[in-house]
């Protein structure tokens, strides 16, 4: 669910650009655009914090995640700009069921914190 | 010079461009965590705090940022991290269904924090002991989740932010072997997000 929202923000789903306004819900295939003046926090249901900064394109591409048994899985790819990471119960418990890719990587995380920057002409 | 080799050029410029950075970042708990990054060239892995990497078409360079760098590069970014989840646990005078006068502190510090945390989620996890089936325990923390719920809904807690779990006997404060009595893990955790 979005927590925090700061200038052009939107969700595309289906084709659809709906508003990310804080409360809106974040769905597996959603892309979080941000604009110029954009920035944007999602804390997912595993306890994942997300936070996205100016021109990013953010993709849920997987996210499943089980309150009973803790087991899930999620990939998060960064087309372009930043993205910031508080990883969640999922990586902490399965982390190699979690991953954040960019255009040219992909990224394991061993429960932490980090930073991913994609500079350039990236996009679709 | 002809176009091919212009237009040639004009990628090598653009690929050498693009670059993508990942910089660890100390953990909030102090934990020590790590990211593994893979490419075609191969595995870099970062495992202290503010160890970074920058790749660009050719290459990889790994150095070592600071909490400067990270403040003028990702301060916006940062910014919008979302409030850290919070756990709150309460737990009932023995034999029944009354908290604790502890924990009746700690139920009105928890309305407060789900009133004023922007758009709050909040997951009302029961838990068991180990005494008895893996089943009956997956059905009695959930009653103790429900019981919960109750409490919360009549405090004026918005039902729609409630989801309510029994998490049975999987996930115990107290690790212990089957069949241990450890009033300790008969409890119910609420997590505010």
């Amino acid at each position: 669910m979005i927590k925090v929202s700061k200038g052009a923000v939107s969700i595309e789903r289906d084709g659809k650009k709906l508003a990310a306004d804080v409360g809106a819900p974040v769905q597996v295939a959603d892309r979080v655009r941000t604009g110029a003046d954009g920035a944007v926090g999602v804390t997912l249901r595993d306890n994942t914090l997300l936070s996205a900064g100016p021109n990013s394109l953010i993709v849920i591409d997987k996210f499943a995640y089980d309150s009973v048994t803790q087991d899930g899985k999620m990939s998060v790819g960064v087309r372009k700009g930043t993205l910031a990471v508080a990883s969640g119960r999922i990586a902490k418990r399965t982390p190699e069921s979690v991953d954040f890719h960019t255009p040219t990587s992909i990224l394991g995380v061993r429960g932490t914190e980090f930073v991913i920057e994609v500079e350039g002409e990236g996009d679709e | 010079m002809n176009k091919a080799l212009l237009f040639g050029m004009a990628s090598l410029f653009l690929g050498a461009c693009a670059s993508e950075r990942v910089v660890l970042l100390p953990s909030a708990d102090g934990a020590p965590g790590a990211v593994v990054i893979r490419d075609k060239a191969g595995e870099i892995r970062l495992d202290q705090p503010y160890a970074a990497v920058k790749r660009t078409l050719d290459s990889n360079r790994v150095y070592q940022s600071s909490p400067q760098e990270v403040s003028e590069r990702y301060g916006p970014t940062l910014a919008v991290l979302p409030q850290r989840p919070n756990a709150y646990i309460l737990y009932f005078e023995t034999g029944g269904n009354v908290l604790t006068a502890e924990s009746t502190v700690a139920l009105k510090a928890l309305r407060t924090e789900i009133a004023e945390r922007p758009a709050s989620e909040v997951l009302v996890i029961g838990h068991t002991d180990r005494v008895g089936s893996v089943d009956g325990n997956d059905k009695l923390s959930l009653k103790r989740a429900e019981l919960i719920r109750g409490v919360l809904i009549e405090s004026g807690v918005d039902a729609g932010k409630l989801e309510t779990i029994g998490r049975g006997e999987r996930d115990p404060l107290v690790p212990t072997a089957d069949e241990v009595d450890e009033p300790r893990n008969r409890r119910v955790e609420i997590n505010v997000r």
